[in-house]
This record gives structure tokens, C-alpha cells and sequence, in this order.
């Protein structure tokens, strides 16, 4: 009942950790049942291994948090090596997060994942916290529209691309991925956002800005995936301050075919089980048979 | 297999020690080693994030944390009262090595008293406590049956010497385990005494559990988390960021 199809992709149910918050599932195994949540995106994963942002890295505001951890990573390779096998033990879908600062970056990492047995990629064009590239390619469409044809021409696995909510235009954006070959989007990732330490009378960041995420940024982000739902036809995975089934299927019926949960297990590990058995619940009273039923519905 | 989750925990007691320090009992059989931490929450949903607090002691059918008021979620944790309950997960992270026959001294800073006391009464050694506080000292009395010596120092000279706990360590430990702001620990540090040091560290963190690394720290080892290879640490490994 719960099954979704990603371009061919069956997923248990629709409900994915989102990438940088979980890590390769190893931390969370002791928390969640990883056969029992419908998919993992791996941690930011680039070329060459990344030690993250120095200073601080996280920081709390009403409703939100503010993150600075500048994708720290083992790189592409490392990952396969130590952690894809983990990973494959259980039945939650992997889906590769590829971040960069350059497009031949993203390009080398593509050729590495290629030849995993991972299905689906999932670009990151949207990382607020890496100085060059990240978020650069996923604020103008030309530039997005680049890298993703680019990318494309390297796979032939299932494209996803992440959209930054700093796009100067969210649906020309998604507009310009899918006609560069995206056969999937997934939006949105954080927010650039600021915050001061008034007594050091500077910003808390040392990057100056940070990303929010969280219960802050979901009505937004909802509005957003109603916007590319409305303009494209491809599935879309929303995300942005999911924090329970009820704010899923919020995400599901702004059109989204699954959702990503990211701040949320923070703060509670087993958040994405609730949430799964929530969704369960609410198609059963509401005689759902297939959540494409209420998919983009309003 | 049963998976962890946070477990809740009714207070037996939660009292002022001093101005904006408080200590919270909690009934029920909880695990951990001295140094390691729980995530605690004492509200439903804001703040957002739990927050880490070091075991201050453990006992049967007893947990309690020391803590310091500096936020919104721990003001709110100050608030409640006996019999209210608060969510907690652990333990978490990797505690202090614990020897023995060897000569210890524990440092601590402020509120760095927090993890002192369960590794005071877990260590089967001589003991010596260097406690620094701002201007008054408290649960000095507590700690005196678990140490030796005590050595109290205020930054302003109110109470016991005057300065700072890094001004008055001597060097003729073996063993130094440390708790309290970088500054203090990057002081220590510096002193390069002959002793085998063991710092737990702080830092602002989100999951606790090694996900989102977002209390990263260098060291000599490479990029660490406090949270899941800390919060304590091997001093000659610590690379101190003392702006942060």
C-alpha cells in the first residue's frame, strides 16, 4: 500500500532519510529499522575527501536550525569502499548524494558511482555552506542547466536534482533540470540564512551565512513544491521541516511522490518510523489505496 | 531487535546549587561510565534539539545531571518540578579511562564539575580536585568524599586562590582528566605537565549521535566528533579552537 515508483525505482514506502542528516545509517542503526524506512541519501559525497567548515557548525533559532558543516565527507571512493556494502544489507534504497565544487568534480564523482549498483543519484547543486560551486549552480538556471546535461551524459541511472531554495526562480530552475535530463527533482535544501552573536558583535557562522532547516522553512518549501509540481512532470521528493506523517502528507498532496526527513531525526532517531506508520494509518481511514491518489491533488 | 530511544525519567529532584546552576535527579536504572552523556529534553517540541549533559553521578535506581542555565532549553529544564518528567537517550559517547594506583588530578571549570563526581567515585586512586569557578564555589563538600585534596580557585579571589585552576597545578600527576571551557583546557594544555591527560570537551551538537557532524573539533587525528569518538579525548591529541 505504502510502495512508490521513482522513474522505475520501487521504494517501500515513501518516506527517505535526507541527505547530511543521517549519515551512511550506520549512527542510526541502533535507533531505526533500516529495512523498515523506504530510503537513505547518503551524506554529501564528493570527489575528493572534504574536512567540513571550521568554527561553529550548528546553531539553534526559533523553530530551526542553522547548520555550517561545509560537506564533510570521506569522498565518493572511500564511501564505496567502507560503507555502500553496509548500506546494502538492508532494504532501504540508496540514493547517492553527489555535491561539488567544481563540474569536473561532480563529473569524476559520477564515473565512480556508475559503477555501484546504486540506482539513483541525487545531485546536490545546492549546498549553501561550500564556498565555491554548491549552492552557485543551483541559483542560476543556465549554469544548473549546464552541469545537470553534463551529468547526464555520464549516467544512465536515475538523475535526481536537488534544488537550492535560493534559486533566483524555483520553477524555471526545476523547468531548466528537467530539460537538461533530470529525471527526477528533489526540493528543497536549506535555506541561506544569518545569525549574530551580539555580544562578540559578529556572526556565529565564520562563513558569515548558514543553512536552515527545520519546522521554520516548511511552509515555504511546501509552496515551492507546489510550484515545480505545477510546472514539470517529473516525481518530485519534497522536503523542507517535515517533522511528522501529518506534515508528509502535506508534502505529498503539494505534489511531492515522496518526501525526505532531515532535521527531524535529530531529534527524535526513530522519527521516520512514526512517521511511516502515520501515513499507513491515514490512508486506511481515508480509504487510500495508493498514495498517487492524493499525489499533487491540490 | 529492540532498537534505542529516548526513555523518560521522572525527577525525584531538580535544585538550584547555585546562581544559574542546577542538579536533577532522575528516578530509574540508567547505564553509563563516568564521561559519558545523555541527550535530555524537558519540553515537547521547542527547543528543537535536546541537549547533551554529562553523567554527574549514577547509582542504581538514580541518574542525575549537573547543568548550567544558559539558554532556552535549559531554562526551561530549571523550571520543572519533582515528579515532572524529562525524555533522555544514552549513554552516549566514549567516558574517561579509568586507572588505577596512580596519582590523579581532576581539573575542572565551571560547570566542567559536571562529569567529576561519578569518575571521582569510580577511580580507586589518589585523588586531588582542582575545581576554578568564578566567584564561589559549590558542591564542594560532595566532592570532598570522593577526593583527597581540594584546591578552589575564583577568578576573583572570593573564594579560596585567587586566578585561575591552571595557575596552581603542580606537576607531579600521573594522570590529569579535565572538563571545562576551551580556554581553561587550552591553558592546561600548554602547561605540558608529564601527566597522561584525558579532556572531556563541549561543543554545540544536534543529533549526539554521530550523524550530523555538527560538533566536529580537530585534532592530531583528524577531523573528530565530540559526540561519538569524545567527548573525551586524549589532551595530546586536542587541537584547540579557543575562539569557539
Amino acid at each position: 500500500m505504502l510502495k512508490v515508483n521513482i522513474c522505475g525505482v520501487e521504494f517501500n514506502n515513501p518516506v527517505i532519510a535526507a541527505s547530511g542528516t543521517f549519515g551512511f545509517g550506520r549512527e542510526f542503526e541502533p535507533y531505526v529499522d533500516l529495512n523498515k524506512i523506504g530510503g537513505i541519501s547518503t551524506k554529501g559525497l564528493t570527489y575528493y575527501k572534504k574536512d567540513g567548515n571550521e568554527g561553529r557548525r550548528i546553531h539553534e533559532t526559533a523553530s530551526g536550525i542553522m547548520n555550517s558543516i561545509g560537506l564533510q565527507n570521506p569522498s565518493v571512493s572511500e564511501f564505496i569502499k567502507n560503507d555502500l556494502d553496509f548500506m546494502k544489507q538492508f532494504d532501504a534504497k540508496i540514493i547517492a548524494n553527489i555535491g561539488g565544487s567544481q563540474v569536473e568534480d561532480y563529473l569524476k564523482s559520477i564515473e565512480l558511482i556508475e559503477e555501484t549498483d546504486i540506482e539513483i543519484i541525487e545531485l546536490n547543486i545546492s549546498c549553501p555552506n561550500v564556498k565555491e560551486g554548491g549552492m552557485a549552480f543551483g541559483i542560476k538556471c543556465d549554469i544548473a542547466f549546464d552541469i545537470v546535461k553534463k551529468v547526464r551524459e555520464k549516467t544512465n541511472k536515475v538523475l535526481m536534482v536537488k534544488l537550492s531554495p535560493n534559486a533566483e526562480n524555483i520553477k524555471e530552475m526545476a523547468i531548466s533540470c528537467v530539460e537538461a535530463g533530470a529525471d527526477s527533482l528533489s526540493l528543497v535544501n536549506t535555506f541561506n540564512a544569518l545569525a549574530i552573536d551580539i555580544y562578540k558583535r559578529k556572526p556565529i557562522f565564520k562563513n558569515v551565512t548558514a543553512g536552515l532547516s527545520g519546522p521554520a522553512i516548511k511552509p515555504i518549501a511546501l509552496r515551492m513544491v507546489k510550484e515545480v509540481h505545477d510546472v514539470v512532470d517529473v516525481p518530485i521528493v519534497g522536503m523542507g521541516g517535515i517533522m511528522d506523517w501529518q506534515d508528509a502528507i502535506e508534502f505529498i498532496m503539494a505534489g511531492s511522490t515522496a518526501v525526505q526527513v532531515g532535521t527531524a531525526n535529530f531529534i527524535q532517531p526513530n522519527i521516520m518510523e512514526d512517521i511511516i506508520d502515520g501515513i499507513e494509518r491515514f490512508m486506511i481511514k481515508e480509504n487510500i489505496k495508493d498514495l498517487s491518489e492524493i499525489t499533487g491533488i491540490i | 531487535m529492540e532498537k534505542n530511544n529516548y526513555v523518560s525519567g521522572k525527577i525525584i529532584k531538580n535544585e538550584q546549587i547555585d546562581n544559574d546552576i542546577f542538579l536533577i535527579e532522575l528516578e530509574g536504572s540508567f547505564k553509563g561510565e563516568p564521561g559519558q552523556f545523555y541527550m535530555v529534553r524537558g519540553w515537547d517540541e521547542y527547543p528543537l534539539l535536546p541537549r547533551p549533559l554529562s553523567i554527574f553521578d549514577l547509582e542504581n535506581n538514580k541518574i542525575s545531571f549537573l547543568y548550567q542555565v544558559v539558554g532556552k532549553g535549559t531554562g526551561i529544564l530549571s523550571n520543572l518540578k519533582k515528579g515532572a518528567k524529562v525524555e533522555i537517550l544514552g549513554p552516549l559517547g566514549n567516558g574517561f579511562p579509568i586507572v588505577n594506583n596512580q596519582k590523579v588530578a581532576l581539573v575542572s571549570g565551571g560547570i566542567g564539575l559536571a562529569p567529576m563526581k561519578y569518575l571521582a567515585r569510580k577511580l580507586d586512586c589518589k585523588v586531588d580536585l582542582f575545581a576554578g569557578f568564578r566567584t564561589s564555589s559549590y558542591l564542594m563538600d560532595e566532592m570532598s568524599n570522593f577526593v583527597d585534596n581540594i584546591v578552589i580557585t575564583t577568578n576573583d579571589g572570593n573564594e579560596g586562590k585567587k586566578g585561575f585552576v591552571t595557575d596552581y597545578i603542580e606537576d607531579k600527576y600521573d594522570v590529569i582528566y579535565a572538563c571545562g571551557p576551551n580556554p581553561m583546557m587550552n591553558s592546561l594544555k600548554k602547561l605540558n605537565l608529564k601527566a597522561k591527560s584525558y579532556y572531556s570537551l563541549e561543543a554545540h551538537m544536534a543529533c549526539g549521535i554521530g550523524a550530523c557532524l555538527g560538533c566536529a573539533i580537530n585534532t592530531t587525528k583528524g577531523i573528530q566528533r565530540v559526540c561519538h569518538e569524545g567527548p573525551v579525548f586524549d589532551g595530546s591529541e586536542v587541537i584547540f579552537d579557543v575562539e569557539s
